[in-house]
């Protein structure tokens, strides 16, 4: 957190006006929303699973070194689409308007050891609500990491490094673990909980299925290539797991990113939440096959203010909404792939050593409406 | 197991959305118009598809402008039709406002991917044929009869049709060679210059109607009277009605609906039924005839109360209870597990 609000110069009025003009932006597209945007879920989603069945299929030769390859590759791409512009998506409710209880939040299960019921709970409720709020927002370094100055140093923080590039190895057992609260849920008392135990065996049934589907069922199909194939579905695990996490570090943790304490969200307007969003959030910039393989997560920023408009839909938005930015004089955190996953992991590495707390400033708006 | 999280099915649907086993679809083959508001669609059903009984509705779901919408229309061709050439028809009126119809009559295209349920509704043909019957209907009243005048002959068959002028009678050409050709009686009562069929008329038009078994299929205003007339001739028995549509009498005074299943809270009025409410705010709802006859839309109300449009009577949350979201709508703040 930098020493100065970088929102300290905006009137509670301009947050509200802000605030305002982010509804009409979200209504603009709502009003639109259709026929188009339904069949660039369905083209996508048929996409995925003929790509998926494709690579499956040519990993039954994987023996011949060039139909490992292929299939890795494609099962790798398959995988990724699966979580993030279908899966990610879709339980976030941004195509409930549909009625189609095929694409729909209550009714999808995706490619992950997480069950998209214990996912939305933790990711749309918690995290989409309490943005980057300590001791409430758990993504804030997944209660293994200092994200930020602010964080109270532990000496376990020495290893975060470690820690995060295990979590991004295993990151859908690690977002498992994190769905399930596993830190916390491990004292002997909560662990015996009935609500904890119905959940945690939901992980471990999903779990079995999904082990069994990628190492079990699959390389045994494939005969003389059973261990091609196994190493090949593990691959492509590893691959959508990297690159989902690397997408997902970029989010909230780049440099520039602001964070919030617990008392200041306390009465919180719409305005203000919008803001907060604003603030806590970091795009990565690219090509449109780049802003589709992150799931338009690479329009995060656009994702936290508006979670359930249709991701299709964010990079139109995301020129109205830097407009705002840019009025407003406020700093769109934004930058490549590569420059953005340094700048994540940098701050892992830092803040792994201890730092002095930082005396925020923050200037009263009264004063600053005077002064304006 | 070995396409875990989906099913089979979700990649077979890819390329055999109609096969045996499937979620009933069908494809609409063809759009034929009748008059300048009503199109007959030729539907081929999904291989799971029962058949149906003259004078049945079907329900479907399209997507209009991306959104699934489901509505139940008559089924307009003959029972056998099925059996010979595969197809259905439906004959749908667009009615003002109306997303469905407008965009069946006006907007659909052959190849379209529809879902179907079984055809269902008891307004059908008894297994024994009367010896007369007369038809009494009005604007697109008319589809289920037509239905049944397409499937079953009678040796004495009146009909008496409402439609504001000669062109807006739907099946007019067909109607007209079915009297050139002895098999139906017809009155054609054109409203916007003869006004209303006033039902008292029935003894002039039809003098023997009390011998008839009657089909009656209309506005409401239309079926309240023929209920009525044929109650105090001491003959509804001999009456048989399809209404379109629920009769409202009461509406309450609404107030914040959740959904907690999906965790969404919205502000209700007291006159839309729950299951619209839910709708538009994106909630997965069962539906099926929207009329509060078929029970296919029955939901779990967790606290507050509902009120029953058709009559008005409250229902309060218990352990158990179930609700009609299809004419139900919010009687103060209320909890609905969807």
């Amino acid at each position: 957190m930098t020493a100065i609000d970088p929102t300290a110069h905006l009137t509670a009025e301009q947050i509200e006006e802000l605030g305002r003009e982010l509804d009409a932006i979200r209504d603009e597209v709502i009003a639109d929303r259709g026929e188009k945007d339904a069949a660039y879920i369905r083209k996508v989603i048929k996409a995925q699973r003929t790509l998926e069945l494709a690579s499956r299929g040519v990993l039954l030769f994987s023996i011949f070194p060039p139909a490992w390859l292929l299939g890795t590759a494609g099962l790798s791409v398959a995988k990724i689409m699966d979580n993030m512009e279908i899966g990610h998506n879709i339980l976030h409710g941004q195509w409930d308007w549909m009625r189609d209880p095929k694409i729909h939040s209550t009714t999808w299960e995706w490619d992950h050891v997480s069950p998209s019921e214990q996912w939305k709970h933790s990711h749309n409720e918690l995290h989409h609500t309490y943005t980057n709020v300590i001791g409430k927002d758990n993504d804030l370094g997944y209660g293994i990491m200092r994200v930020d100055e602010d964080q109270k140093w532990h000496p376990f923080h020495l290893g975060q490094p470690l820690w995060n590039f295990l979590n991004a190895c295993f990151f859908e057992y690690g977002i498992a673990a994190y769905d399930l609260e596993l830190g916390k849920n491990l004292s002997k008392a909560r662990r015996k909980k009935p609500e904890f135990r119905a959940r945690a065996k939901a992980v471990g049934r999903k779990i079995r299925k999904q082990v069994l589907k990628d190492y079990v069922i699959h390389p045994l199909l494939s005969g003389p290539s059973f261990l091609p194939t196994l190493g090949a579905t593990f691959t492509a695990n590893l691959v959508r797991n990297l690159w989902t996490h690397s997408v997902i570090m970029c989010g909230h943790f780049p440099e520039g990113v602001q964070v919030f304490e617990r008392r200041s969200i306390n009465g919180e307007t719409r305005g203000q939440w919008y803001l907060r969003q604003m603030m806590g959030s970091a795009n990565i910039s690219g090509s449109k096959a780049m802003h589709f393989m992150t799931g338009n997560l690479s329009h995060q920023i656009e994702h936290h203010l508006f979670p359930d408009l249709p991701s299709n839909r964010y990079a139109e938005v995301a020129v109205k909404v830097r407009a705002l930015f840019e009025k407003y004089e406020l700093e769109y955190v934004t930058g490549p792939l590569p420059k953005q996953v340094f700048s994540a992991w940098h701050k892992v590495f830092r803040l792994s050593l201890p730092n002095k707390k930082p005396v925020v400033k923050t200037p009263e708006r009264e004063q600053e409406l005077v002064a304006a | 197991m070995v396409t875990t999280p989906l099913l089979p099915s979700d990649y077979l649907d890819l390329v055999s959305p109609l096969r045996a086993g499937a979620d009933l679809r069908g494809r609409i083959e063809a759009v034929h118009p009748e008059t300048g508001d009503a199109a007959t669609i030729v539907i081929k059903p999904g291989r799971g598809w029962r058949g149906h009984t003259a004078g049945q509705y079907v329900r479907l779901g399209i997507d209009v402008d991306g959104v699934r919408l489901w509505r139940a229309y008559s089924i307009t061709s003959p029972t056998n039709r099925y059996r010979q050439d595969g197809r259905i028809t439906i004959t749908v009126k667009a009615i003002p406002d109306g997303k469905v119809s407008n965009h069946l009559v006006r907007r659909a295209r052959p190849g379209t991917l529809i879902h179907l349920d079984q055809p269902t509704g008891d307004f059908v043909l008894p297994q024994a044929k009367p010896a007369k019957v007369l038809y009494l209907t009005a604007g697109s009243g008319i589809t289920p009869v037509m239905g049944m005048l397409r499937d079953t002959e009678f040796d004495d068959v009146v009909m008496i049709h409402s439609a504001p002028q000669p062109h807006d009678v739907i099946f007019r050409d067909e109607l007209h060679d079915l009297v050139t050709d002895k098999k139906l009686r017809l009155t054609e009562v054109h409203t916007d210059t003869d006004g209303m069929l006033d039902i008292a008329r029935l003894d002039e038009l039809v003098p023997d109607w009390t011998e008839r078994e009657t089909w009656a299929c209309g506005p409401a205003g239309l079926l309240d009277a023929a209920e009525k007339h044929w109650a105090d001739y001491g003959v509804q028995e001999r009456l048989h009605t399809e209404r379109f549509r629920p009769s409202v009498v009461v509406t309450g005074d609404g107030g914040e609906v959740t959904f907690s299943a999906t965790g969404k809270t919205v502000d209700a009025d007291g006159a839309t039924p729950l299951l619209d409410i839910g709708e538009e705010a994106g909630v997965l709802m069962p539906s099926g005839c929207r009329m509060g006859i078929c029970f296919g839309c029955v939901t779990p109300l967790k606290t507050g109360a509902v009120r029953d449009l058709r009559t008005g009577e409250i229902t309060e949350a218990e352990p158990g209870v179930l609700i009609q979201t299809c004419v139900s709508a919010a009687a103060g703040p209320c909890d609905i597990e969807r």
